[in-house]
């Protein structure tokens, strides 16, 4: 594959020497001359010292033939121009931003970028896989964000506790998905009796949200 | 009319100071509080020190309810941001983005963002002005007085004036 990669700061180098040593061709745009040389000595002549949100040098890194671009710099506005400046002046089929912001995200995906990175969201995520929480847990989004899956931890104060699943009344356009107890999946049959403890995995749209997390964990 | 500026340097002071005294309701968005101090004292609209790129900070600026919004900062991406965040996240009607590189202009655009962009506009002022006078565009200017001609500028009647104006001065003193 041919890959893009803009910013050389430590996820765009890393990235780029992974990428190499699995075999993809790729060139990485680094505005600062002085770390394009670094990255240079370290990784071949492989950097374009310039801009990588201007066309003209993202030409000049190959652009038009690019399977991918990974805009990876620490700055959202950078990544977003340059994501949409290769989709727009070169149709570039896949194009990835990290997201440092992750209220960027929804925004991004919006503007035709395919896929976004949010480091933050994924730390975040993992902290609160870590502690117990009296909230939904957002696991990822579907359908551009309209849709989502989330977890639901059930504790003694859940109202369900005690109830069958089929006396479960969800809200319009939501499904349980899977229920999770004792490290084991299982099926979510209408006879299904909730217990302390069960983790449930649910498929959700943003404006239910509120209403499932007031039947399944309470206020 | 609501009209939110994202930076506050020269010309981001300049519009909001213009907007503000024709009466429109003004909110100057900047991440430096120093920046404000570009803003004449009669200003009477709202600042906001924060990052005009955070969702969170331009809600909170009242960016649900402006009419306009312009993103004047010093830098293309920030402004291209701004501005698409004011038009896909708050719906705002009008967002105009100040974009120096005009390829980047035109891209932006075919995104259906009004752009500004001061190289454009400096170049086809500077081209009218060289092929058919400062007259015929009204953003180059004529001199407000005629050049110094002949003999040393020190001998010049201008001169003699101003010196005698600033020694008169000096005598009061």
């Amino acid at each position: 594959m041919y890959v893009v990669v803009i910013g050389g700061g430590t996820v765009g180098f890393y990235l780029t020497r992974e990428l190499l040593a699995a075999g993809h061709e790729v060139v990485i745009i680094e505005e600062d001359p002085h770390r394009a040389r670094e990255i240079a000595d370290e990784l071949g002549s492989i950097v374009v010292a310039n801009d990588g949100c201007e066309g003209r040098y993202q030409g000049e890194a190959g652009m038009a033939r690019a399977d991918v671009v990974a805009a990876v710099t620490g700055d959202d506005a950078v990544n977003l121009a340059a994501c949409q400046v290769a989709k727009m002046r070169f149709n570039v089929p896949r194009a990835i931003a990290r997201v440092n912001n992750p209220k960027h995200e929804h925004l991004f995906r919006q503007l035709a970028i395919d896929e976004t990175i949010s480091p933050t969201r994924t730390i975040l995520g993992v902290i609160e896989h870590g502690i117990p929480v009296h909230d939904l847990l957002h696991l990822t989004e579907l359908e551009g964000g309209e849709l989502q899956i989330v977890e639901a931890h059930l504790t003694d104060d859940s109202p369900v506790i005690g109830k069958e699943l089929r006396e479960v009344d969800l809200p319009t356009g939501t499904t349980l998905a899977v229920l999770i107890r004792d490290e084991h999946a299982i099926p979510t049959r209408p006879e299904t009796r909730l217990r302390t403890g069960d983790r449930l995995l649910a498929v959700t749209s943003g404006e239910h949200e509120d209403e499932l997390r007031g039947l399944l964990i309470g206020e | 009319m609501k009209v939110m500026i994202i930076g506050c340097g020269r010309v981001g002071a300049l519009t909001a100071a213009e907007l503000d005294r024709r009466g429109e309701k003004v909110t100057v968005v900047d991440d430096d509080a120093r920046a404000f101090g570009r803003l004449p004292t009669t200003f009477g609209g709202v600042t906001v020190r924060g990052t005009g790129t955070d969702e969170d900070v331009l809600r909170g600026a009242g960016a649900e309810l402006s009419d306009v919004l312009m993103a004047l900062t010093e830098g293309d991406n920030r402004n291209a941001l701004a501005a698409q965040l004011g038009k896909h996240t708050f719906g705002i009607p009008r967002v105009i983005a100040k974009i120096n590189d005009p390829l980047r202009a035109q891209a932006y655009r075919s995104l259906g963002l009004e752009t500004i962009c001061r190289t454009s506009m400096l170049s086809d002022a500077l081209v009218t002005a060289a092929i058919e006078g400062a007259g015929a565009t009204e953003f180059v200017e004529e001199p407000t007085a005629e050049p110094l001609r002949g003999g040393p500028a020190h001998d010049s009647p201008a001169h003699q004036e101003a010196r005698g104006a600033i020694q008169a001065e000096e005598e009061d003193a």
